[in-house]
């Protein structure tokens, strides 16, 4: 079938099988292989991926569902110079090891900031809890998300979408 | 895994979404939030012919709030239920089990019609629907009918729908202000499906509790009733004897198989913790 929507604010055309999730088609067709496919069944948060500004599962999300949404993947949200306040404080906080995780850490982190900038730690861990890591033992990534608020807050929220 | 093909479709009413379920012989099934849906289809546990996606059905998109009660629309999303101010205080049971759904990501996608059609006997709408005598209107080849929660779900995965029907909306009868409630789960992990946990709400009368409802999900292959519990607590005030007694007569009355999560003893244990924390919540007391 054929559908159009936006990826990181430009249109795409994409040829898909109604079966192609939208995180094979980001990756497949559109060469966007940020977004990462873990577990394919909506358990790891790996491919999480903004869908008119919400974070949502890409692997539970048929391509074809997408048809005339915005869609922000973890290209949407970095810079061509320079680090992102929130990539910075996840490298300041080592909140990363393998990084295999990292793409839906950043997408999930980005919604609750900009949705909720002044979230608490128990906010963040309870948010986080459907993305799985198995490096870090997570303190250092609730620390770096904790760390990025202020940036948030200074773009008064609502960022988000990118 | 990948998914299994199958051919897609994207109606635009109820009419048209019953009509292309019924050209299938019932090897067509609706998407909702697909976040049950498509995990099965990864599993191959669900092998449809032609998915019928509900997300242009405006109409399956409301919640209506009335003086008889809520009526939520099979399309309605967690993420809605949480948002929506009204229902903190016109259903506040209801928001603060779907508070225990799945994960962030899921609450966005996820839907009360999806989860109520897919019935795990774990997930919290289907246990909030039967312990508030829920009434779920369905739409089919044959028009429209009203089944009651509790007739509804018949074991894992399986319900009174027919193949060529889709749930419509999913009416909560009138909250009083006044009623008294806890909501309690235990998962292993935040946002896992629930071991076990409990609804119990009460209404008081010169503080004496009655039309206690009592319900527990995670325990049986459906959610249940423990009308027991509940004459635990009719007629009386509540204070640690009866909470004491609720909670015995809750593990006594369900009976759950063991398995790779935990035994049934430990389920049978557990659910009775479950409601005599959410009956100290209604009533107010601190844990012991």
């Amino acid at each position: 079938m054929p559908i159009e929507f936006e990826v990181n604010r430009k249109r795409v055309e994409v040829e898909v099988e109604p079966r192609m999730t939208l995180a094979d088609c980001l990756r497949h067709h559109l060469r966007l292989t940020g977004t990462h496919v873990g577990c394919e069944h909506g358990v790891c948060g790996a491919c999480t991926v903004l869908v008119d500004g919400a974070a949502v599962r890409s692997c539970l999300m048929l391509a074809v569902q997408a048809e005339g949404a915005k869609v922000v993947t973890v290209e949407g949200l970095s810079r061509d110079e320079g680090l992102t306040p929130l990539q910075a404080s996840f490298r300041k906080h080592h909140a990363l090891q393998c990084g295999f995780c990292t793409p839906g850490m950043i997408t999930t982190a980005h919604a609750l900031l900009s949705e909720e900038p002044n979230c608490d730690a128990d906010r963040v861990r309870e948010v986080l809890s459907g993305n799985l890591c198995r490096c870090t033992g997570y303190i250092s990534i609730v620390e770096a998300v904790l760390d990025a608020r202020t940036a948030y807050q200074r773009a008064g929220g609502g960022g988000n979408g990118a | 895994m990948k998914l299994p093909p199958f051919d897609y479709a994207c109606p635009t009413s109820v009419a048209e979404a019953v009509a292309l379920l019924a050209s299938h012989d019932g090897e067509a099934k609706p998407l909702a939030g697909g976040q049950s849906l498509v995990p099965m289809l990864a599993f191959r546990v669900a092998l449809p012919s032609l998915l019928v996606d509900l997300r242009k059905v405006a109409e399956l998109r409301r919640i209506t709030i009335t003086n008889e009660g809520i009526a939520l629309g099979a399309m309605v999303r967690w993420r809605e239920i949480l948002d929506d101010a009204r229902l903190r205080t016109a259903h506040p049971l209801l928001v603060a089990a779907v508070a225990h759904v799945a994960h962030y990501q899921i609450r966005n996608r996820g839907t009360v019609g999806g989860s109520m059609a897919h019935a795990d006997p774990a997930a919290e709408m289907p246990g909030i629907a039967v312990t508030c005598e829920a009434k779920i209107a369905v739409t089919g080849m044959a028009g429209a009918r009203v089944i009651a929660a509790a007739d509804f779900f018949q074991g894992p995965l399986m319900t009174a729908l027919r193949s060529d029907e889709i749930i419509t909306e999913i009416r909560l009868p009138l909250w009083p202000a006044k009623r008294r409630f806890g909501f309690q789960e235990f998962a292993r992990r935040r946002g896992d499906f629930a071991m076990a946990a409990a609804a119990v709400f009460y209404d008081e009368d010169g503080g004496k509790a009655h039309n206690a409802h009592v319900g527990a999900i995670g325990v049986a292959d459906r959610p249940l009733r423990l009308q027991a519990a509940e004459d635990a607590i009719n007629g009386n005030s509540i204070d640690e004897a009866v909470i004491a007694k609720a909670e015995a007569a809750a593990s006594a009355s369900v009976d759950p198989a063991d398995d790779i999560h935990a035994s049934g003893a430990y389920r049978k244990a557990l659910v009775g913790v479950m409601v005599e924390r959410a009956l100290r919540d209604a009533a107010g007391l601190k844990t012991t």
